[in-house]
C-alpha cells in the first residue's frame, strides 16, 4: 500500500441553491477540486450522496451523470452510499483503490440536494437511513431518535441542558469565520435557552441545519504530487469503518457509539498516533449529543463525560481539541450525504494552512469521522502534514 | 406501508412475537433470524409479555410522512421485562407525565394511515401500566 | 496458464436466492439467505468487510444504508459495510469495490451481496423506480421509461441493420430454453418463434418478450486471496482475471453513438487486457439482457461480433451451451430474472458455477473462463468481470 496524498480539493457553499440541481452542484464543486489539483482527467469518480435515490422522481447512476457532466467520459464512477455517512465511504473506498495501486487518481463528490423537497419528506427521506421496519414504521423522526438518546444521556449522567450549549455556541462562532457555512451568525446562552424545542429535549440550535451542497476531494499517490507553492502536503495518515445495528433499540449500550470507537482505534493505530497528537477532529455534529458521544468514543473524554470539554473551551480554536473548525455540520451545515466530504476537504484546508479566517495555529494532523444512521456507519480518517 | 410487507410484519405488529435463541437463551425482538448475542441461527418463536419500561421518550412535532396528522406524538424506546428494546409511540397518557422508568404495557393500535384511499396501518403501541387497586 | 501472484483473488463461494415474487421475505431476509449460502459454500469462513450492491431499496422499500443493515442482520455486527449503486451496474460495481480490497491486503476475507425486493409495491411506483436511471432531467420527466429506451434503441438498431422484426427472438429462445433447468430461475418455461412473433406489444417495437421480468432476489459471492482459499472440495479455483467499470453519458440522446454501448467496450476492453485474454478465449457470457436489444449491442461491443451483426448470433444459434459463444446460461434477465442491483452478481455466481463444473444441465462443457457484465440505465455506465479457473 502506497502513500496517498490530497492532490486538491473544491467547496461549495451550503445553501438553498435554488438555481443548481443536484447535478449541476456536483459538477461544479468536481470542477473545483480538479483545479486546485491541477488536473484535468481522473481515473475514478465517486459521488456520495443519500437522497437522490429515495423518490420515484429522483436520479440514480449518479456517478456517470456526474462524471459525465464534468466531461470525464469513460472513467469508472459510481455512487457509494452509507446514509449520512456516505461522505467518510465514499473517500474510504477511493482511498483503498489509490493505495492498493487499482487507480492513481480518484475524484470524490459529496452532494446534496435538500431544500427544493416539502418538509415531510425530507424528514422521511432522513429516516431511511433508520430501520425501516422497526423504527420508522412507529414514527419517529430522525431527530426523535437522537432525543431518545439525549434524554437518556442527560438521565444517567445529570447533565443539564445548558451544558449542551458550548457546542453550538462554538460552532456558530467558527461559522461566522466560513463564508460557504450555512449559518454565519454567531450564537449566545440566550439564544440556545430560548430556541424552540423540535424534540424534546433537542432544540433548534442542537440540531443542524438541512441544505444544498457539494464539496470535492482529488486524492493521488503521495510520491507523485507535484510541489503546489508552498503548499504543505496533506497525506491520508488513518482510514478506518466499522458498523453497528442500524436501531438504536438493538445497540448493546445505546450510549456508546460502538462504531466510533471501533473506527477511531483503526485509524489511530493505522497512524500510529492517539488522541493526543489529533489537533482538531471534525466530527459528526448532526446533534449536539453526537459531539458528546463522539469525544467520548474517541478516547477525548471518559463516558459521560463528553460535554465537560465544552463546557470548560476545550473544543474552541485555541483548545486541546477543536471541533467543528468551520461551523461543523451545525452552523456549516449537513447536506448530508456530502458531509463526510466537507468534513475531510475542511481538515485538509486546515493542514494546508487554506482554512482563512477559520486557520487554526497548530494543525499538523487532523481527524475526521462521519456517522451514518444514529450511529450505524461510522467512517473515520486521519490527515497528516508530510 | 405496502400491504404484503405490513402482511409479514404482522405478528410482531399485533402480537409482538419474536424469537428466543436456542443457544444462549437470549431473547430477540424484533425477529432477526441470528442471534446478535452469539451469533447462531435463532428461529424459535416467542411471545412476549408486553411489559416494560420506559427507557427514553421524545415528542415529534415535524412528523414524517404519512404521520402528520398525528403530530404531536411521543415516542419511546421501550425496554421490555424480558431484555430487548424496542421503539413505540406512547399512547392513553391523559395527564400523567411520563418519565424515564416509567412501567407500560403494550396495547395494539392504529399507527397511521395510507392516505384516504390506503390501508389503515396498527401496531404496537405502550401505555402506562394500569396497577391492581 | 497465467503466472499467479499472491495478490490474486479468487471467489471461495457463492450464494443464490431464486429469482422470484417472494411475499414471504424482506429485503433483508432474502440478502441473509444468499449471504448465509455463499458463507456456507466457502466454508463457513467469516468477512471482514460487506460490499452491498442495490438500486432500488430506497425508493420501493424506505431504505437507506443497507451495509450496516445487512451486517448487523446476517450476525457480522462491526464490520465495515456500505451499499455501492450504478443502477443495473451495481452489481458488478459492488464486486469490484471486494476485489479491490482483497487484492489491496487490507481485508482478507470480503462478501459481496446483491438484493432488491420489488414485490412490495405494484406497477407505475415500480416503473418510476427503474426510470430512475435515466437522465431525470431530460428523459424520465418526459415520460421515457426503461422500457421506452430500449424500444428507441431497437428501432434504430433494426433500421440501421436492415434486420427482419423478429431479428432478436433468438436471445429471448435461448434464455428461456437454459431456464428450463435453472433451479434458481423465475421464469422455466420454454417459448417458441410463434410465442415471440405473437407476443403482446410493450414499447414498440419492444414485444413483451423483448423485456427481462424485474423480480425479488438476492446473491453473494465471498472473495479471498490465494492463501486463504482451502481446497474447497475438490473442485477448480477460480480467480478474477479482470475487473473494470467505465461510464458514458446517461442519456441516450447525449451518447454520441447510441448503439456503441462505449461504457461496454471501453470495460470490456480494460478487462481483457488486465486478464491477458481476448473475445476469442471466454468459455460462456454472462450478458446483461434488460432487453433483448441490450444482448445483440453488447455482444458486438464486447468483440464477439462485429457491428450490425450481434443479433446473427442469435439466429444462429452461436449463443446456446453448444455454441462459439454460450450466453444467458442460467436464463440471463429474461428468464433467470432481472434483480436490478443484484444481477450483476449472480451473473457474477453464475459464471462461477460454470467454471467448477456445477451447472448441472446447463453446464458449458469444458468452461475455463467466463464473463460477466452489467449495465445501469441504457448502458451508462458498464462493469465487467472475468473469471478463469486454475487447470487441475
Amino acid at each position: 500500500m502506497r502513500d496517498v496524498a490530497i492532490y486538491g480539493t473544491g467547496m461549495l457553499r451550503v445553501s438553498e441553491h435554488w438555481d443548481l440541481s443536484v447535478v449541476d452542484l456536483a459538477g461544479r464543486a468536481a470542477l473545483e477540486a480538479l483545479h486546485d489539483s491541477g488536473l484535468d482527467r481522473v481515473d475514478a469518480l465517486l459521488v456520495t450522496n443519500m437522497l437522490s435515490a429515495c423518490q420515484t422522481t429522483g436520479q440514480l447512476n449518479l456517478g456517470a451523470r456526474v462524471a459525465d457532466w464534468v466531461g470525464l467520459r469513460g472513467v469508472e464512477a459510481y455512487k457509494v452510499e452509507a446514509a449520512c455517512g456516505s461522505g467518510g465511504a465514499g473517500f474510504r473506498s477511493a482511498w483503498i483503490a489509490v493505495a492498493s495501486g487499482a487507480i492513481d487518481l480518484a475524484l470524490i463528490v459529496g452532494v446534496e440536494k435538500m431544500t427544493e423537497t416539502p418538509g415531510p419528506e425530507i424528514t422521511a427521506g432522513l429516516a431511511t437511513a433508520a430501520d425501516a421496519d422497526f423504527e420508522v414504521p412507529m414514527g419517529p423522526s430522525f431527530v426523535a431518535l437522537n432525543a431518545l438518546i439525549m434524554r437518556r444521556y442527560q438521565h444517567e449522567y445529570g447533565w443539564p441542558h445548558e451544558a449542551f450549549a458550548p457546542f453550538s455556541i462554538n460552532a456558530h462562532a467558527n461559522g461566522a469565520r466560513n463564508p460557504l457555512a450555512r449559518l454565519q451568525e454567531a450564537v449566545t446562552v440566550d439564544d440556545y435557552r430560548n430556541a424552540r424545542m423540535v424534540s424534546d429535549p433537542i432544540n433548534l440550535l442542537d440540531a443542524s441545519p438541512i441544505g444544498d451542497g457539494a464539496a470535492a476531494i482529488v486524492i493521488g499517490p503521495a510520491e507523485r504530487l507535484a510541489p503546489w507553492g508552498q503548499r504543505p502536503r496533506v497525506l491520508v495518515a488513518g482510514s478506518a469503518a466499522a458498523t453497528d445495528s442500524l436501531a438504536i433499540h438493538d445497540r448493546r449500550v445505546p450510549l456508546h457509539l460502538a462504531a466510533a470507537e471501533q473506527s477511531a482505534a483503526s485509524a489511530y493505530a493505522m497512524a500510529g498516533l492517539g488522541p493526543k497528537e489529533i489537533d482538531l477532529f471534525e466530527l459528526h455534529d448532526a446533534f449536539s449529543i453526537m459531539s458528546a458521544l463522539s469525544l467520548e468514543a474517541c478516547g477525548f473524554a471518559e463516558p459521560g463525560q463528553g460535554p465537560r470539554l465544552a463546557v470548560d473551551g476545550s473544543i474552541l480554536p485555541g483548545g486541546r481539541i477543536p471541533i467543528a473548525t468551520f461551523g461543523g455540520l451545525k452552523a456549516r451545515g449537513h447536506p448530508v450525504g456530502a458531509t463526510g466530504v466537507y468534513q475531510l476537504a475542511e481538515v485538509a484546508r486546515q493542514l494546508q494552512g487554506e482554512a482563512g479566517d477559520c486557520q487554526l495555529d497548530r494543525a499538523r494532523v487532523g481527524m475526521a469521522q462521519n456517522i451514518g444512521g444514529s450511529g450505524a456507519t461510522i467512517v473515520t480518517h486521519i490527515l497528516r502534514q508530510a | 406501508m405496502e400491504v404484503s410487507r405490513h402482511w409479514r410484519l404482522k405478528q410482531q405488529r399485533y402480537a409482538l412475537v419474536g424469537e428466543v435463541c436456542p443457544s444462549c437463551q437470549h431473547k430477540i425482538f424484533p425477529p432477526r433470524d441470528i442471534c446478535p448475542d452469539c451469533g447462531q441461527e435463532a428461529r424459535t418463536t416467542y411471545q412476549f409479555s408486553g411489559h416494560g419500561e420506559v427507557y427514553s421518550f421524545t415528542t415529534v412535532r415535524n412528523a414524517p410522512t404519512g404521520f402528520e396528522e398525528n403530530a404531536p406524538y411521543t415516542v419511546a424506546l421501550i425496554k421490555l421485562d424480558e431484555g430487548p428494546m424496542l421503539t413505540a409511540q406512547l399512547t392513553d397518557l391523559g395527564e400523567k407525565p411520563v418519565e424515564i422508568g416509567m412501567p407500560v404495557e403494550m396495547v395494539t393500535r392504529r399507527l397511521r394511515s395510507d392516505g384516504e384511499r390506503g390501508m389503515l396501518i396498527y401496531g404496537y403501541k405502550f401505555r402506562p401500566a394500569l396497577k391492581a387497586a | 496458464m497465467a503466472t499467479l501472484a499472491p495478490t490474486d483473488v479468487f471467489i471461495a463461494g457463492v450464494g443464490l436466492t431464486p429469482v422470484g415474487e417472494h411475499w414471504n421475505s424482506s429485503l433483508r431476509d432474502l440478502a441473509l439467505e444468499a449471504i448465509q449460502a455463499a458463507r456456507a459454500d466457502a466454508g463457513g469462513i467469516r468477512p471482514q468487510a460487506l460490499y452491498a450492491a442495490n438500486m432500488l431499496a430506497p425508493a420501493l422499500s424506505g431504505q437507506t444504508h443497507l451495509g450496516a443493515l445487512l451486517a448487523d442482520f446476517a450476525g457480522l455486527r462491526g464490520i465495515e459495510a456500505s451499499s455501492f449503486e450504478a443502477a443495473g451496474a451495481s452489481g458488478g460495481v459492488a464486486l469490484r469495490q471486494a476485489y479491490i480490497a482483497v487484492r489491496s491486503g487490507l481485508i482478507d476475507v470480503a462478501l459481496v451481496v446483491g438484493v432488491e425486493k420489488v414485490t412490495d409495491r405494484v406497477g407505475p411506483s415500480v416503473d418510476a423506480a427503474t426510470a430512475m436511471a435515466a437522465d431525470a432531467d431530460h428523459e424520465a420527466v418526459q415520460g421515457l421509461t426503461f422500457a421506452a429506451q430500449a424500444g428507441l434503441l431497437m428501432r434504430r438498431y433494426l433500421h440501421e441493420v436492415g434486420a427482419p422484426d423478429d431479428a432478436l427472438a433468438g436471445f429471448s429462445l435461448t434464455a428461456h430454453a437454459n431456464a428450463v433447468h435453472s433451479a434458481h430461475a423465475f421464469l422455466r418455461k420454454a417459448i417458441s418463434l410463434e410465442d415471440y412473433r405473437s407476443a403482446p406489444r410493450e414499447s414498440d417495437p419492444l414485444n413483451i418478450y423483448d423485456v427481462a421480468p424485474l423480480a425479488d432476489g438476492a446473491a453473494a459471492l465471498v472473495l479471498v486471496r490465494r492463501e486463504a482459499l482451502t481446497g474447497s472440495g475438490g473442485r477448480p479455483s477460480v480467480r478474477v482475471a479482470g475487473s473494470a467499470v467505465a461510464i458514458t453519458a446517461l442519456a441516450l440522446h447525449d451518447q454520441p453513438d447510441v448503439l456503441g454501448l462505449d461504457a461496454a467496450e471501453r470495460s470490456a476492453r480494460a478487462a481483457y487486457e488486465q486478464a491477458g485474454f481476448g473475445p476469442e478465449d471466454i468459455d460462456v457470457y454472462e450478458l446483461h439482457d434488460a432487453f433483448t436489444i441490450y444482448a445483440a449491442l453488447a455482444l458486438e461491443a464486447s468483440g464477439f461480433a462485429p457491428r450490425g451483426a450481434g443479433w446473427k448470433l442469435a439466429v444462429e444459434g452461436e449463443i446456446g451451451r453448444q455454441g462459439r459463444i454460450p450466453a444467458m446460461t442460467f436464463g440471463g434477465s429474461k428468464a433467470r430474472g432481472e434483480v436490478g442491483g443484484a444481477t450483476g452478481l449472480y451473473q457474477a455466481a453464475e459464471v462461477v458455477l460454470q467454471l467448477q463444473g456445477r451447472a448441472g444441465a446447463n453446464q458449458v462443457p469444458e468452461a475455463r473462463v467466463g464473463m460477466a457484465q452489467c449495465l445501469g440505465g441504457a448502458g451508462a455506465t458498464a462493469a465487467t468481470h472475468i473469471f478463469a479457473s486454475l487447470e487441475r
